[in-house]
């Protein structure tokens, strides 16, 4: 530990320190050559229909022109009853999500209530709006609680709305076209999920943020069916070569061993005290 | 304890005239409220360890450096319990009349007071609890943990500090 002049214990929370040193760093760097955060960019969709939510998205997950991650899971679980996805920077949707679910639970052991959508999307909310857009979490929770079948989405800033059918992420307007055209009140089971299937699939192969599989997550009255992969897609590699090793592929040249020599210098027997 | 703070304001004025750093406008106005009851004074000591300004990390030592925060988020952070705290005593005082922050008030003197010296950690419990921040977990729970922090003040400065007598 070094001892230096800290006149204070360091507050807890986000730490500020290096803003000073990124924004000169900034100035340095060309565009583009800075190191970009890992990003959902993304085709996300939800439905309400007849008997609860169907919630869907892509996996793919990028880093600037690079796919990062074929097969990332986008789909959050927040209560049993509520999913989350969640587009924008894969860190920042990923930590918000655990610490909401994490808030839920301890809600639920607290009261002994099943959390309703309502209260996920409040807690929210005032995360969200407290760092003011800089945790780029754009999130739609879908969930089914006593109050009926919900579909919220949730902005950077903080803004909510509820709505039947929704896309988020930069595949969104490929998808929401699909869905203006197929969305009816009351759908089917089967319905639904070829809606959000056929939406997400426009969002894939209109949008180079989005590709790879599609997952699909139902949540009803009686649970959660979380399909994944639901689709997978056709432009899968096929790798003709394994790249492992057969264990005997080096040959041993020659072979010493040296057995340890441990001998017992002391021994001492300490009861515990189990009064 | 009273703490006795350097009582220097910073010169608005002078800020919004320079206040374009590397491109990048921030603006200053709104900052002086937010600027409380803790402005450091420039090169007492200096952010570097081992007091040392460190131009690696810091760029080089000036006034400005030191009192305008970099990030817009940072001020607002560091304030953000006191000035949710004063919201919420400001409406209840509204709805239910003065003795209602009174009374609320003296009870979290009461539990602030129940800390250990400034080196060591103090778990403050009852503040949590009178504050209801025990049931709910937040970013800064997980992030930057005093409790597991890489620094260690030296005690008797940060005894020192607290008291007034730095």
């Amino acid at each position: 530990m070094a001892l230096s002049n800290v006149l204070e214990t360091p507050a807890a929370g986000f730490n500020f320190d290096n803003a000073a040193r990124n924004a000169a760093l900034e100035g340095l760097f060309e565009r583009g050559q800075a190191p970009k955060p890992l990003k959902t960019g993304t085709t996300i969709a939800g439905v309400v229909f007849k008997d609860g939510v169907v919630l869907g998205a892509d996996t793919r997950a990028t880093s600037g022109e690079v796919v990062a991650d074929k097969m990332c899971a986008k789909i959050h679980y927040i209560a049993p009853n509520i999913y989350c996805c969640g587009a924008g920077t894969a860190a920042d949707t990923e930590k918000t999500t655990d610490l909401l679910s994490s808030n839920l639970t301890i809600f639920s052991l607290n009261s002994g209530r099943n959390p309703r959508v309502i209260m996920a999307v409040n807690i929210l909310q005032d995360m969200l709006y407290r760092y003011h857009g800089k945790i780029g979490a754009n999130l739609i929770l879908g969930g089914v609680d006593c109050t009926g079948n919900h579909l919220y989405t949730v902005d950077p800033h903080g803004s909510v709305d509820e709505v039947p059918y929704l896309a988020m992420g930069s595949g969104d307007l490929a998808a929401l076209g699909i869905l203006e055209n197929g969305f009816k009140l009351d759908l089917e089971l089967e319905e639904a999920k070829e809606l959000v299937r056929a939406a997400i699939h426009a969002g894939i192969m209109s949008d180079l943020g989005s590709g790879n599989n599609i997952d699909i997550c139902v949540i009803t009255r009686q649970g959660v069916d979380y399909i994944r992969p639901y689709q997978e897609s056709e432009f899968k590699d096929n790798r003709k070569i394994k790249y492992r090793y057969r264990p005997g592929t080096t040959p041993v040249m020659t072979e010493k061993v040296v057995p340890l020599k441990l001998e017992v210098v002391q021994e001492s027997v300490q009861q515990m005290d189990t009064a | 304890m009273c703490r006795h703070e350097n009582a220097s304001q910073p010169d608005v004025a002078v800020y919004r005239k320079e206040s374009a750093r590397n491109g990048i406008n921030m603006d200053t106005r709104g900052l002086r409220s937010q600027l409380k009851d803790s402005v450091p004074v420039a090169g007492l000591c200096p952010h570097g360890a081992y007091g040392v300004q460190d131009s690696l990390r810091s760029g080089f030592s000036s006034v400005k450096n030191e009192l305008l925060p970099s990030h817009s988020l940072e001020l607002s952070e560091k304030n953000f319990q006191l000035n949710k705290d004063k919201m919420n005593f400001s409406t209840l005082r509204n709805i239910q009349g003065l003795h209602a922050p009174l009374k609320l008030q003296m009870e979290y003197r009461a539990a602030r007071q129940i800390q250990r010296l400034p080196f060591l950690q103090s778990s403050n419990l009852a503040l949590d609890t009178l504050r209801g921040s025990d049931e709910a977990i937040g970013f800064d729970d997980i992030l930057n943990d005093p409790a597991q922090s890489e620094m260690m003040g030296e005690p008797h400065m940060m005894v020192e500090y607290k008291l007034g007598m730095l």
